[in-house]
C-alpha cells in the first residue's frame, strides 16, 4: 500500500473511504428548513443588482420568493427559462463574483443571500420530477447543426428545439457535456450530475447528439452549411498554452486540463496516480481544481505558483480559500525558469517576478520546489479553426463568420469563460437563429 | 436597581409579571416551577363549577403562525378551562400559596351564569387564601357555546350582573377578564366597573383560524379532518391589545380602573409598553409556552434596567405614562410636517423604498444612476412607508420641517398647531376665533 509519503507518482495513496469523503459534495444541499431561512434573507430588491450580475439574467428575487412560498419546482422553472444549465451553474458559478457579489446584503453585512445554494435547492427539486419541463413549439421544418456539446452548444440546441427546430449536435469526445463533464472538479458535480443534467436537457426531444465527430476531421463547416439551415459553433478552447521553459517535456509534466479530464473519467479514483509533491502553475479555476484534487487523491504537498499577485488571480477568492482549506499552498509573484530532473521531473526552479513598464519581468532571485508532478494551468486557447474564420483577441472574430453561422461559448468573445456565460451565448444565438429562420414576427 | 415590587388592587407581587390563566398555570407542578424561576404571580387556570370536569379534545389543541425560521408569531388554542377536578385544583392552590406567600395567586373562575353557582365557587376559593379572583368572560371557544366565557363578556349587562354577585359574595379583589371579540372594548370595561370590579384584565384571545390544510381542506388545528375557531394570542395580537388597553385607560368612565395588561408580551419592552398605556401589572402566556419559564429573568432585568435609565423607581411611575399622548385623529397636529430623508452612507441600494413609493404610494422617491435613491420633497406626504420597508435601521428617517418653512409639496408655510376640528375643509369646523 502506498501512502502520501511514497515518492514519485503513485496510485492508491489513500484508502477508499478517505477518497470517497474527499470527493463528496463540496457543499451539501440545503434542506427545506435551511432553504426557507436562506430565502427569507432576500429583500426582493427593485431592479435587483443580482439579476444584472447574472450573465443569463435569471430573475433571482422571483425564484427566491417562490422558494419562500414553498414552490421550489416553480422556482426552478423561473431559473431554467433563462438558464437551462441552472443546475450546473448553481454548483460551479463563481457566485461571489456574480450574483452574490452584487447582492445588497454583501454590501451591507458581507453576507450575501446564498443565491447559488438556493438555485441548487430549486433545480434539484425540479430535476427530481424526472420529467422535462419544457414543451416544443410547432415544428418549423428547419434543421440546425450545433458543433460542440458543451454548455454553449447544448443551451443553443435546447432553445432551438424549444422553438420547433430539429437539431443535430456534433461532439468530438465520447460523451456530451463539455467542460461540465470533462473540465470541472469532481467534488463540484458529484454523482455523475453532468450526464444526468444532459439527459434531462435532452428530454425536450428534437436533439440528436453524434459523439466522436470532429469538425475539420470528420466533417467540415462547408458541409454543415450545405446540409443545414444554420450552424452554431460552440467548440470551446481546444489548445493549451505552453510554459516555454527548459524541461517542459519531462515525464511528470502535463496540462492540468488533461489531469482533470482523466480524473473525471476514472470511476475508481484510487487507481489514479498522483505525485507526492505536486506543483501547479497558474492562477485560474483550472489551477485550483487541479491542485485541490491532487490533494484529494493523496498528494503530500501541493503548491500553486502564480506569476502575479493574489488580486490578479482569476480563481475567485472563495476558490482560493477553499484550496487553502484543503491544504494547498498558494505562492504569488513567481514564474518557472526551468523544470529539472534526471529523466522525470524532480524539481522546478522559479524566479521571482516584478511588474515593470514592459510587463512582468523575472528577477535574478528565486527558489526551487521539489516536484514529482507538475500541472500546467496557464490558460487555454483556440485550436485549429475552419478555413476562413478569423481570430481577434484570442477568440473567433464574429465578423469573419460566413452567412448562416453563429458562435458562442469559450471560443467566442464577450464575458468570462464560464458555464453561465456560455449558456447565455448559446441561448441568445438560438434566438438569433430562430429569428433568422422564421423571419420577423408578424 | 429599580423596585419592581407591585401592588395591584391590593395584590402584592415581587414584580409585575404574572403568568396568565392558561395551560402553564393548570397544575401545582407548573406553578411551582414558575415561582422558582422568578415569576411574580400567576392567574391559576380557570376553575369550573363542582362536578365532573370538562373534557378536552384528544387531538391537537394548538395552531401556529410561524416566521421563516419557525419563530412563533401567533398561537391559537381550542383548549377549555381546567379539566381536573375542582377539589384537586383548590388543594394545590392552597399549598402553593402557602409555600410562596410573597407571590400573587389569583384564581380564574368560570361557572354558569346564575348567582348560586358563583356564590358556591367563591366560598370554596376563599378557603385557599388566594389573593384575588379573575372572572373569565373572555374564552372564545367551547365554553361560550354553553353560555359562559365570551358569551358573558360580549353582553355588558351580564358582566355587570355577575361582577356584582362576585363582589357581594366575596371580599377578594376581583379582576374581570375581557374578550376582544367585541366592537367597543370600553363598553364591557364600563360594565365591569359598574358591577364593582377592582380591575379589568385584557385581552383574552381572538377568534381565529390559523390556517387551512390545502390537501385535506381542514382548518388547523385539525381534529379528524374538522376544525373549530380557536383563540389567537402571541406577538401577533399585541397591537390589538395595546389599543384596547389604551382605550380603557383614556376613557373618562374607566380611566381610574386598574388594568392587568395581556396580549403578546414577549420581552420586557412589550411589558413596559403595556404599563405605559395604563396597565398596572402584565400577564404572559405564549412567550412562556414557547420558551419556558426562564424568560422571566430577561423580563425583570430588562424592565429594571430601563427604569433605572429613565429614572423611574417604581412600576407605578411607569403606569399610564403614555396615556395622555393617546388622542383621537381629529386632534393630531396637521401642521406637523415631515419629509423622508435617506442617509446615502447607510443605504444599501435595495430599492425597496422606491418600489413601495412608486408602486403603492406617492412617487416621491427618485431612482438615479448608480441606484441612488433620493426623496422628492415636492411629492413626499411623509407617509413613512419607505421607513417601514427599509431593511436598514435609521437609513431613512422622517425629518420635521421647522415652523416658518414652506412645504414644497403644498406651498403652505408650516405654522402653529392646528387640527381637523378647525380645518377649512371640515364641514363641521367651527370658525376659529
Amino acid at each position: 500500500m502506498t501512502s502520501p509519503q511514497t515518492p514519485g507518482i503513485a496510485a492508491h495513496r489513500l484508502d477508499a473511504a478517505r477518497l470517497a469523503s474527499n470527493f463528496e459534495d463540496v457543499q451539501p444541499p440545503l434542506d427545506h428548513h435551511e432553504a426557507r431561512v436562506a430565502a427569507d434573507r432576500c429583500y426582493f430588491c427593485y431592479d435587483a443588482p443580482c439579476i444584472a450580475a447574472c450573465p443569463t439574467e435569471i430573475d433571482i428575487p422571483l425564484f427566491i420568493r417562490q422558494i419562500q412560498a414553498g414552490r421550489p419546482v416553480e422556482a426552478a422553472m423561473t431559473i431554467w427559462s433563462q438558464n437551462i444549465f441552472g443546475g450546473a451553474c448553481a454548483r460551479v458559478c463563481p457566485t461571489e463574483q456574480l450574483c452574490e457579489g452584487a447582492c445588497v446584503r454583501e454590501a451591507a453585512e458581507g453576507k450575501p443571500v446564498e443565491i447559488g445554494r438556493l438555485q441548487r435547492y430549486a433545480t434539484d427539486a425540479g430535476m427530481a420530477r424526472n420529467s422535462h419541463p419544457f414543451a416544443r413549439e410547432a415544428p418549423t421544418g428547419k434543421h440546425v447543426a450545433v458543433v460542440g456539446a458543451g454548455p454553449a452548444g447544448l443551451a443553443c440546441a435546447h432553445r432551438l428545439a424549444m422553438r420547433g427546430h430539429d437539431v443535430v449536435v456534433f461532439e468530438k469526445r465520447p460523451k456530451p457535456g463539455g467542460l461540465n463533464e470533462y473540465g470541472i472538479a469532481a467534488y463540484k458535480v458529484p454523482g455523475d450530475f453532468a450526464q444526468a443534467e444532459v439527459d434531462w436537457l435532452l428530454g425536450i426531444g428534437g436533439i440528436e447528439i453524434r459523439c466522436g465527430v470532429e469538425l475539420g476531421r470528420d466533417v467540415t463547416l462547408d458541409q454543415l452549411r450545405a446540409e443545414y439551415d444554420a450552424v452554431f459553433l460552440g467548440i470551446g478552447l481546444q489548445d493549451t498554452n505552453a510554459l516555454g521553459v527548459p524541461g517542459e517535456n519531462r515525464a511528470g509534466v502535463e496540462d492540468a486540463v488533461d489531469f482533470i479530464e482523466r480524473l473525471r473519467q476514472t470511476p475508481d479514483k484510487g487507481a489514479l496516480p498522483v505525485g507526492r509533491s505536486v506543483v501547479v502553475i497558474g492562477g485560474g479555476m483550472t489551477a485550483v481544481d487541479a491542485a485541490v484534487q491532487s490533494r484529494a487523491l493523496g498528494a503530500e504537498t501541493v503548491t500553486i505558483v502564480y506569476r502575479r499577485g493574489q488580486e490578479a488571480m482569476s480563481a475567485s477568492r472563495h476558490e482560493q480559500e477553499h484550496a487553502q482549506t484543503r491544504g494547498v499552498r498558494i505562492m504569488h509573484e513567481a514564474a518557472p525558469r526551468e523544470i529539472r530532473g534526471n529523466g522525470a521531473v524532480s524539481e522546478v526552479a522559479f524566479a521571482y517576478t516584478e511588474a515593470g513598464p514592459d510587463g512582468l519581468r523575472l528577477r535574478e532571485a528565486g527558489f526551487r520546489l521539489e516536484a514529482d508532478q507538475v500541472l500546467k494551468a496557464i490558460g487555454q486557447r483556440l485550436g485549429p479553426l475552419p478555413e476562413g474564420l478569423g481570430v481577434r483577441g484570442g477568440k473567433i472574430d464574429p465578423a469573419s463568420l460566413p452567412a448562416g453561422v453563429w458562435v458562442g461559448g469559450d471560443c467566442a468573445p464577450g464575458g468570462e469563460d464560464l458555464t453561465v456565460t456560455a449558456t447565455a451565448q448559446g441561448r441568445d444565438a438560438a434566438e438569433a437563429i430562430h429569428r433568422h429562420l422564421t423571419g420577423p414576427a408578424a | 436597581m429599580a423596585d419592581l415590587r407591585t401592588d395591584f388592587v391590593g395584590i402584592r407581587s415581587p414584580n409585575p409579571f404574572w403568568l396568565a390563566s392558561a395551560p402553564p398555570t393548570d397544575k401545582e407542578y407548573n406553578v411551582r416551577r414558575a415561582f422558582e424561576a422568578g415569576w411574580g404571580g400567576v392567574v391559576w387556570k380557570t376553575l369550573g363549577a363542582e362536578g365532573p370536569p370538562v373534557v378536552n379534545v384528544n387531538g391537537p389543541r394548538y395552531g401556529v403562525i410561524h416566521g421563516p425560521d419557525r419563530r412563533v408569531l401567533g398561537l391559537n388554542n381550542i383548549e377549555l378551562i381546567t379539566d381536573r377536578p375542582l377539589e384537586v385544583n383548590l388543594r394545590e392552590i392552597k399549598q402553593v400559596k402557602r409555600d410562596f406567600p410573597d407571590r400573587a395567586m389569583v384564581v380564574s373562575l368560570m361557572v354558569p351564569c346564575d348567582e348560586e353557582s358563583w356564590k358556591a365557587i367563591l366560598a370554596r376559593v376563599e378557603e385557599t387564601e388566594c389573593d384575588g379572583v379573575e372572572l373569565n368572560f373572555g374564552c372564545p371557544h367551547g365554553m361560550s357555546e354553553r353560555g359562559m366565557g365570551s358569551a358573558v363578556g360580549q353582553v355588558p349587562e351580564y358582566i355587570e350582573m355577575v361582577t356584582r354577585w362576585v363582589k357581594q359574595h366575596s371580599r377578594l379583589p376581583c379582576l374581570v377578564k375581557l374578550t376582544p371579540n367585541i366592537t367597543d372594548i370600553r363598553k364591557p370595561a364600563e360594565a365591569a366597573k359598574r358591577g364593582g370590579a377592582d380591575a379589568v384584565s385584557l385581552i383574552n384571545t381572538i377568534n381565529s383560524i390559523t390556517s387551512v390544510n390545502l390537501d385535506t381542506f381542514s382548518p388547523e388545528p385539525s381534529i379528524d379532518g374538522k376544525g373549530a375557531h380557536g383563540g389567537y394570542c402571541g406577538p401577533a395580537v399585541k397591537p390589538i391589545a395595546l389599543n384596547m388597553v389604551a382605550e380603557i385607560a383614556r376613557n373618562p368612565e374607566t380611566r381610574d380602573l386598574p388594568i392587568s395588561g395581556i396580549g403578546g408580551i414577549t420581552t420586557w419592552r412589550d411589558a413596559a409598553e403595556f404599563l405605559a398605556l395604563g396597565a398596572g401589572s402584565v400577564q404572559v402566556c405564549t412567550a412562556a409556552m414557547t420558551y419556558g419559564f426562564g424568560i422571566i429573568r430577561e423580563m425583570t432585568a430588562g424592565l429594571s434596567a430601563w427604569m433605572d435609565e429613565k429614572g423611574f423607581t417604581s412600576v407605578s411611575q411607569v403606569t399610564g405614562r403614555a396615556v395622555p399622548n393617546v388622542t383621537d385623529w381629529q386632534y393630531l397636529n396637521l401642521n406637523y410636517v415631515t419629509k423622508a430623508r435617506i442617509d446615502q452612507d447607510l443605504c444599501i441600494k435595495c430599492g425597496r423604498c422606491y418600489a413601495a413609493c412608486e408602486d403603492t404610494s406617492h412617487q416621491a422617491i427618485a431612482m438615479k444612476p448608480g441606484r441612488v435613491f433620493e426623496v422628492i420633497d415636492a411629492e413626499c406626504v411623509a407617509c413613512n412607508l419607505c421607513v417601514d420597508v427599509c431593511p436598514v435601521e435609521n437609513c431613512i428617517t422622517m425629518v420635521e420641517l421647522p415652523k416658518g418653512t414652506v412645504d414644497p409639496r403644498t406651498g403652505i408655510t408650516v405654522g402653529d398647531y392646528a387640527n381637523w376640528t378647525t380645518h377649512p375643509n371640515n364641514p363641521m369646523a367651527r370658525a376659529a376665533e
